[in-house]
C-alpha cells in the first residue's frame, strides 16, 4: 500500500522527463534509494508493472540503486555503516552523527527511445 | 530508425507531497495554527498524550485529526471531551500523507487560531519520511517499547523536534536503561528536548504544555 502513491509519482517524473523529450517509450527508469527512505524495491516493481500501463513507461526496466546509510564521526570524520544497536565510530568508539547518505530517494535518469 | 537515448533527471520522488505540505503549513501558519505531527508505534499512548496536552493548553483552541488504519475509537473518545476532531481512514496505508490532509482540512471548521494535532499512523517507520504541513514532529515513545527503539528507527528520533517518553512508571518493570536510550537519542539529535512523562496520572504534562506554549509563541 505504501509503495503505490510513490510509484504514482515515479510514472508521472518519467512520463513528463519523456514527453518533454519526445521520447516514443520509456525503456528503462534508475532509482536512487536508500536504506532509510523506506522504500522497498520489490514492491515499487510490482506497483509499476500495474500503474504503467497505457503510459510511456510501460515495459519498462526498473532499476534500483540502493544505498546505505552511514554516519559521519566528528572526531576522525570518517563515514561508516554502524553496527547494529550503535552509532559508534568503528575507529575510535564515539558515537557519530546521522548523515543524508542513505535517505536518497529519486529518479536518477531514464533511457527512452525516440 | 529507433534510437535509445538517456536523460538524467535526479528529481526527488517526494518533491510533489513536499510542495503540498509547505503550501498547507503556510496557509495554517497564516490563520494562526500551529501544527504538530504526533507520530508513534501503535500502543505508545500518543491519544491519551495528546488529552494531557489539550488540558494542560486550557487558553488554546485545539483541532484534532485523527489518522487510523480504521476505526474511530480515538476520535470518539476526543469528541467526548469536547475537542473538535475529524477521522481519517487510511484503510490500510501505514502512514499520512501531504494529499490525505489537504482533503481532511477541507472538512475541519477552522474559525479561530490554535493548535492543530494531527495523529499519525501507529508506526515508527514511514511517518518520518512524510511531511504532512507541521511546524513540529512529536515523538511519542513509550518505557515499555524498551530503550534500543533509537537505534532500531533511527529516522524517527532523528527527525523529531520533540520527544514525550511516555508510561514512565513502568520502567521498572521493563529494565528500561535510561543511559542506553538517551546515548541513542543524543546521537541522532544533539538538541531535541525529552520529556518523562505518565498519560495516566499526567505526571510530566505541564512541562510540555509550557515548551509548547513558549514554541508556539
Amino acid at each position: 500500500m505504501h509503495e503505490y502513491p510513490i510509484t504514482e509519482q515515479i510514472v508521472k517524473i518519467a512520463s513528463e522527463k519523456a514527453k518533454e523529450n519526445n521520447a516514443r517509450r520509456v525503456t528503462r527508469i534508475t532509482l536512487v534509494v536508500g536504506e532509510y527512505s523506506g522504500f522497498i524495491g520489490e514492491s515499487i516493481q510490482m506497483y509499476f508493472d500495474i500503474i504503467s500501463k497505457g503510459t510511456l513507461c510501460e515495459g519498462a526496466v526498473l532499476e534500483m540503486e540502493n544505498v546505505k546509510a552511514k554516519w559521519r564521526c566528528p572526531s576522525c570524520g570518517i563515514d561508516y555503516i554502524r553496527k547494529p544497536l550503535s552509532f559508534a565510530c568503528p575507529q575510535c568508539g564515539q558515537d557519530g552523527e546521522p548523515t543524508t547518505i542513505g535517505k536518497e530517494f529519486y529518479v536518477k535518469n531514464l533511457e527512452v527511445e525516440t | 530508425m529507433m534510437s535509445g537515448k538517456e536523460i538524467e533527471v535526479v528529481q526527488n520522488i517526494f518533491d510533489e507531497n513536499d510542495r503540498i505540505a509547505s503550501a498547507i503549513n503556510e496557509s495554517l501558519d497564516k490563520r494562526g495554527i500551529f501544527v504538530i505531527n504526533i507520530m508513534g508505534a501503535p500502543g505508545a499512548g500518543k491519544t491519551s498524550s495528546i488529552i494531557n496536552m489539550v488540558k494542560g493548553l486550557p487558553e488554546e483552541k485545539i483541532y484534532v485529526i485523527e489518522g487510523d488504519i480504521e476505526s474511530d475509537i480515538d476520535t470518539v473518545k476526543l469528541k467526548e471531551l469536547g475537542i473538535e476532531t475529524i477521522q481519517i481512514n487510511t484503510n490500510g496505508a501505514c502512514h499520512l500523507d501531504a494529499p490525505t490532509i489537504e482533503k481532511s482540512l477541507l472538512e475541519l471548521t477552522i474559525n479561530q487560531p490554535g493548535i492543530l494535532f494531527i495523529e499519525n499512523i501507529g508506526n515508527l517507520v514511514c511517518p518520518a519520511e512524510f511531511q504532512i504541513g507541521e511546524h513540529i514532529k512529536m515523538l511519542i515513545c513509550s518505557a515499555a517499547e524498551g530503550s534500543d527503539k533509537p537505534y532500531k528507527y533511527p529516522l524517527a528520533f532523528e527527525k523529531a523536534n520533540v520527544i514525550l517518553l511516555t508510561k514512565c512508571d513502568l520502567k521498572e518493570y521493563v529494565d528500561f536503561n535510561d543511559e542506553f536510550f538517551l546515548r541513542g537519542v543524543r546521537a541522532l539529535n544533539k538538541s531535541v528536548p525529552v520529556f518523562e512523562v505518565n498519560a495516566k496520572t499526567g505526571t510530566g504534562f505541564e512541562e510540555v504544555s509550557q515548551w509548547l506554549r513558549n514554541k508556539k509563541n
